[in-house]
């Protein structure tokens, strides 16, 4: 079974990418399965079912970060998926944390990026951009060509070995190359790593505590003046 | 450098073959897309834009000068020879026009007098087609709509080096079709209309007429239609006018509408 994770900001068209990658898979005689990771609400799986009665399922994150808890639930996906007879199975993640990023060695990373969101976005999206194998910008239809461009140039700039797929999701333009590569990408094995460490280990906001300032956090915690401090355990 | 491209007949909504089996754009070429809402227009546009390869519902497969398009048109943004501007299309930029000019500049030019030269000329060309003048130093965003369609066309024309570019109905906001078209044919490029403008359905070299789906014919602008264009022009340049004074609240004069004068109509019969 082949693995794709899909990551990117909310609705810059994940989702109508997918649409498009399940319907051109089908056309090929392959049996896609799809889950959709977010935080407390989605119905990607439902929609997906009725359109194209293909296996799905989602997973709320609820408190943890989503690309934590997809590094959590990755491991059983892959079981369900190969369980229901499926040859590629499409991951959705809600992809909110910029700091995370939920690819794997084996599997074929995704982001998508919507080219109305202004020229700087690919400056700002971190290692979701920078540990993807794939950019996908969709939305060129709605944006000056000049946009397209400097878009486009950011992103080379920022990740100069991530291949650049322009798209109108609505219409499906510019997808067709993207399914050649995922049907292109290994087999997954059985273990299988993150592609980067996801930064700063016990983060005290995580586990909960609710103070604010400084003082009442450790480990690694930055300072009002852009520093970067550790404490040990107060 | 491409040389044509052409299109391989598919099938209408209806599964009716196209009528012209191959339908070849040189370079150069200026052409118009008409036929009624909903008879296929834009999807024979995004067919030339994805290059279909009999993978889209026409059925319908684009060739590069007589060959499948390169996998690099499809693979790297950078090689897409086709640049294609519909209603839809805006610029999300607030910088000054100048400085976004100038980022756009920066990616296709080398050296910095040629970015002030490719500024220089896309806003000569914008202001060319729009009777509102663009200041460099105006926002994007206070940019009116006929200013936005003529800066769209006039650094897509200027600044990329796209030889393909598609236009989807965008003549309906503020600029000059006549001399649009006119500067437009100085660039050695493909210009294909999609448009319910009569002057620019004329000005064409050709049409290509689409119903249900289907491209139902191919007319070249003949030698009637070409003698009509100077005044089919001043009618379309008439009504600019009076649409201009009308707006800056003026009276409409008889004199105005010297362009309905027969004598002007019976020069162009000769
Ligand atoms: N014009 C245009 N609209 C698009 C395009 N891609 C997506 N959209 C629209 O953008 C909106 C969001 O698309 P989705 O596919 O739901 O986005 P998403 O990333 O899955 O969103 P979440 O899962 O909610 O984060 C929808 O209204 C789509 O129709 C595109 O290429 N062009
Ligand atoms: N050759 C074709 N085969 C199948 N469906 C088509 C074809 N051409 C157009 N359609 C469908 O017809 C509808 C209207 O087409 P569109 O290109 O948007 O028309 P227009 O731009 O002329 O208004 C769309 O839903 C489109 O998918
Ligand atoms: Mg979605
Ligand atoms: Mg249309
Ligand atoms: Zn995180």
């Amino acid at each position: 079974m082949k693995l794709v994770i899909c990551a990117g900001p909310a609705t810059t068209g994940k989702t109508s990418v997918l649409r498009h990658v399940i319907k051109k898979l089908l056309e090929r005689g392959h049996r896609p399965a799809f889950l959709k990771l977010d935080i407390q609400f989605a119905e990607e799986d439902e929609l997906i079912t009725r359109e194209f009665a293909i296996p799905t399922r989602k997973v709320y994150s609820g408190e943890l970060c989503p690309d934590h808890c997809l590094v959590i639930v990755l491991k059983d996906s892959m079981v369900w998926g190969q369980k229901t007879g499926s040859d590629v199975l499409l991951v959705e993640t809600a992809g909110l944390c910029l700091r995370c990023s939920p690819y794997v060695e084996d599997g074929l990373g995704v982001i998508v990026l919507e080219a109305t969101s202004g020229m700087n976005l690919p400056l700002k999206v971190g290692p979701m951009l920078t540990l993807a194998d794939v950019a996908v910008v969709t939305k060129v239809d709605r944006v000056s060509q000049a946009e397209r461009e400097v878009f486009r140039a950011r992103i080379q700039d920022v990740a100069p070995a991530v291949r650049i797929r322009e798209a109108n999701a609505l219409y499906g333009i510019g997808l067709g190359p993207l399914v050649d590569t995922i049907l292109a990408t290994p087999d997954i094995g059985d273990t299988t790593l993150l592609r980067g460490s996801p930064p700063a280990g016990s983060c005290t906001i995580c586990t909960g505590a609710r103070e604010i300032g400084q003082t009442s956090h450790f480990g690694r915690a930055k300072t009002f003046d852009n520093g970067l401090t550790y404490e040990g355990a107060r | 450098m491409i040389e044509r491209i052409s299109v391989l007949a598919g099938r209408g909504r209806r599964s009716e073959a196209d009528a012209v089996p191959c339908l070849e754009f040189r370079m150069g070429d200026v052409v118009s897309i008409v036929g009624q809402t909903g008879s296929g227009k834009t999807t024979l546009i995004n067919d030339i834009e994805m290059f279909a390869a009999g993978d889209t519902p026409s059925g319908r497969r684009v060739l590069i000068d007589g060959e499948p398009a390169p996998a690099a048109f499809r693979d790297d943004p950078a090689c897409n020879p086709v640049a294609m501007i519909t209603q839809h299309t805006t610029f999300l930029s607030d910088l000054p026009v100048g400085d976004f000019l100038h980022a756009h500049a920066r990616i296709r030019k080398a050296t910095p007098e040629e970015m002030a030269t490719a500024v220089a000329r896309t806003l000569d060309f914008a202001n060319e087609l729009t009777g509102e003048p663009i200041a460099p130093a105006s926002r994007m965003t206070e940019l009116s709509g006929g200013q936005v369609r003529a800066l769209l066309i006039a650094d897509a024309t200027v600044i990329c080096h796209t030889p393909i570019i598609l236009l989807d109905e965008v003549e309906n906001a503020g600029i000059h079709r006549g001399r649009t078209l006119a500067l437009l044919r100085q660039h050695r490029k493909i210009f294909i209309f999609v448009t319910h403008d009569p002057n620019i359905t004329l000005l064409s070299d050709y049409r290509i007429v689409m119903k249900e789906g289907r491209i139902a014919a191919l007319l070249p602008t003949d030698e009637i239609e070409r003698s009509l264009r100077p005044a089919v022009t001043g009618l379309d340049d008439m009504m600019s006018r009076l649409r201009d004074q009308l707006r800056c609240g003026q009276r409409v004069r008889p004199s105005d509408l010297d362009a309905l004068r027969p004598a002007q109509l019976r020069s162009f019969r000769e």
